[in-house]
């Protein structure tokens, strides 16, 4: 069995928990709340992340539209954020999060989207990410634009897709199978392939089996915490950090090499993945 | 007269040039606008909605689709005001409050132009007041409310609220829809519809008009 690197967690819903109100831009907390971000980051390294990522997921020029021309800014910052916060414990590779408009539509151009990633993977690289991580991506098209500029940087590209639509939850929400994905993210050069978010840990574990068996690359699995529950105040994941973590063992023979969580998952999550995959 | 089933088939295949022209060539020849909408307009639209639940069609393709039939139904639209054909209802369509994403909010936009309806987007991220005062202005009947993030759902509720509180809830239908939403939520705040996707938008708004 190959040796397995423990990832983080949630970040927006950390940040929530530290004063972030609903609806409100994550990333911008980079520039007015720096201290609870590195706090985060910090959270995870101390829970035993080998890797955590930084909260810059929406800082492309397109998805901050509200934000104009402060995209390179929030980058900074959220690298700086989460190097303080890792303090050595950890490596810390950034987070490239959608562009939120559809190529396939033309709701944006392959040069808007192109432009709108090299200026953020500039920004982390100069930073001192250590790595570059596309994730939650619907669209196979975007995502290879996306990993064509991480590898500018000459810095390791993780590129992971969202599966959560479909009869069987086994698609991206454009309709991308994993075979599909794994082919075209390894043909684009990245070099390690992944699914992130989705329908909860218990789906990615065939959804990782297909990556694993789709392309020769390591696989990267973050998973939500199960399916989320309704309730009067929004919506709960109800699995808890032993029930996720019981499920990481099924990751990693199907193929998983990094593992973390996403939606519903937070640092004692990663204190259970170390326990049980490392232990 | 040229080949109809090319309409169909632009529409089909999410061709926005192909379906007008087609659409304007039959204009030319004397074709009625409703046997335009009903004879091949309608039918491919329900078409892209079954192979969209059959998963041939994901939402790429819907949107495509959608922009088609939009793109027919702009030239038919004044031919069909004239003959006093009246749209199927003016639907205000908004992501709320806090929440940027717009993506299936446009893809029920669509679908819903190209259904018939006359639709009011007022884009991403939009105060339940400014919802309230479109629909005053505009004497919509029907609203339709999307949401991806399970952090910015409750900002459905306030707008429903806010309808409640301009003493405007009896007068519209509201819909609610977006990757969190159930119908178990759209129940528990008071909302008169929801679906699970764009393809389902469509006949629920037509259900909630004729209510």
């Amino acid at each position: 069995m190959p040796d397995i690197a423990i990832l983080d967690g949630a970040w927006g819903t950390e940040l929530q928990a530290r004063g972030l109100a609903a609806g409100e831009c994550p990333d911008e907390w980079n520039l007015s709340h720096p201290d609870e971000v590195t706090a985060v980051a910090a959270a995870y390294a101390a829970a035993g992340s080998q890797i955590i990522l930084t909260n810059t997921f929406r800082s492309n020029r397109i998805a901050l539209a509200g934000h104009n021309g402060r995209a390179a800014e929030f980058n900074a910052a959220g690298v700086a954020h989460s190097l303080r916060g890792a303090n050595g414990r950890a490596k810390v590779f950034a987070s490239v999060g959608p562009c939120g408009k559809v190529l396939a539509a033309g709701e944006v151009t392959e040069d808007e989207v192109r432009e709108a990633f090299e200026e953020q993977v500039s920004a982390l690289a100069a930073a001192g990410a250590q790595g570059i991580v596309i994730e939650t991506m619907s669209e196979i098209a975007e995502a290879v634009i996306a990993v064509g500029a991480a590898r500018k940087t000459g810095l390791p590209v993780v590129a992971s897709m969202a599966f959560d639509s479909g009869r069987k939850k086994d698609r991206t929400m454009t309709g991308a199978t994993p075979e599909q994905a794994a082919v075209q993210l390894t043909d684009a050069g990245a070099d390690i392939i992944g699914a992130n978010c989705g329908c909860g840990i218990e789906l990615y574990i065939g959804i990782c089996a297909r990556l694993h068996t789709a392309t020769a690359k390591p696989i990267w699995i973050k998973a939500n915490a199960g399916l989320p529950e309704l309730t009067n105040s929004g919506t709960r994941y109800h699995m808890g950090a032993q029930e996720f973590a019981g499920h990481a063992k099924a990751l990693r023979e199907a193929g998983a090499s990094y593992v973390g969580g996403c939606c519903g998952t937070n640092p004692e999550f990663i204190r259970a993945l170390c326990a049980a995959l490392k232990g | 007269m040229p080949d109809l089933n090319r309409l169909y088939e632009a529409i089909l295949n999410g061709d926005a040039k192909a379906s007008a022209a087609v659409t304007r060539e039959a204009l030319d020849a004397g074709t009625q606008p409703m046997d335009l909408v009903n004879g091949y307009m309608v039918p491919a639209m329900d078409e892209v909605g079954k192979r969209f639940e059959c998963e041939e069609y994901f939402v790429p393709e819907l949107l495509l689709s959608g922009r088609a039939m939009k793109a027919s139904m702009e030239l038919l639209r004044p031919l069909l005001a004239q003959q006093g054909v009246e749209s199927a209802g003016k639907v205000v369509i908004g992501t709320v409050k806090g929440d940027l994403h717009d993506i299936g909010k446009n893809l029920v936009a669509c679908m819903l132009e190209g259904g018939g309806f006359e639709v009011i987007d007022l884009g991403a991220d939009v105060a339940p007041d400014v919802f309230v005062a479109t629909v005053r202005a505009k004497n919509a009947k029907l609203v339709a409310l999307s949401a991806l993030l399970t952090v910015t759902m409750n900002s459905m509720k306030t707008t429903i609220q806010a309808f409640h509180n301009a003493g405007m809830r009896e007068q519209v239908k509201v819909m609610v829809g977006g990757a969190p939403v159930t119908q178990q939520f759209a129940d528990e705040i008071g909302a008169d519809g929801f679906c699970e996707n764009a393809s389902a938008a469509v006949a629920l708004a037509r259900r909630l008009a004729a209510a």
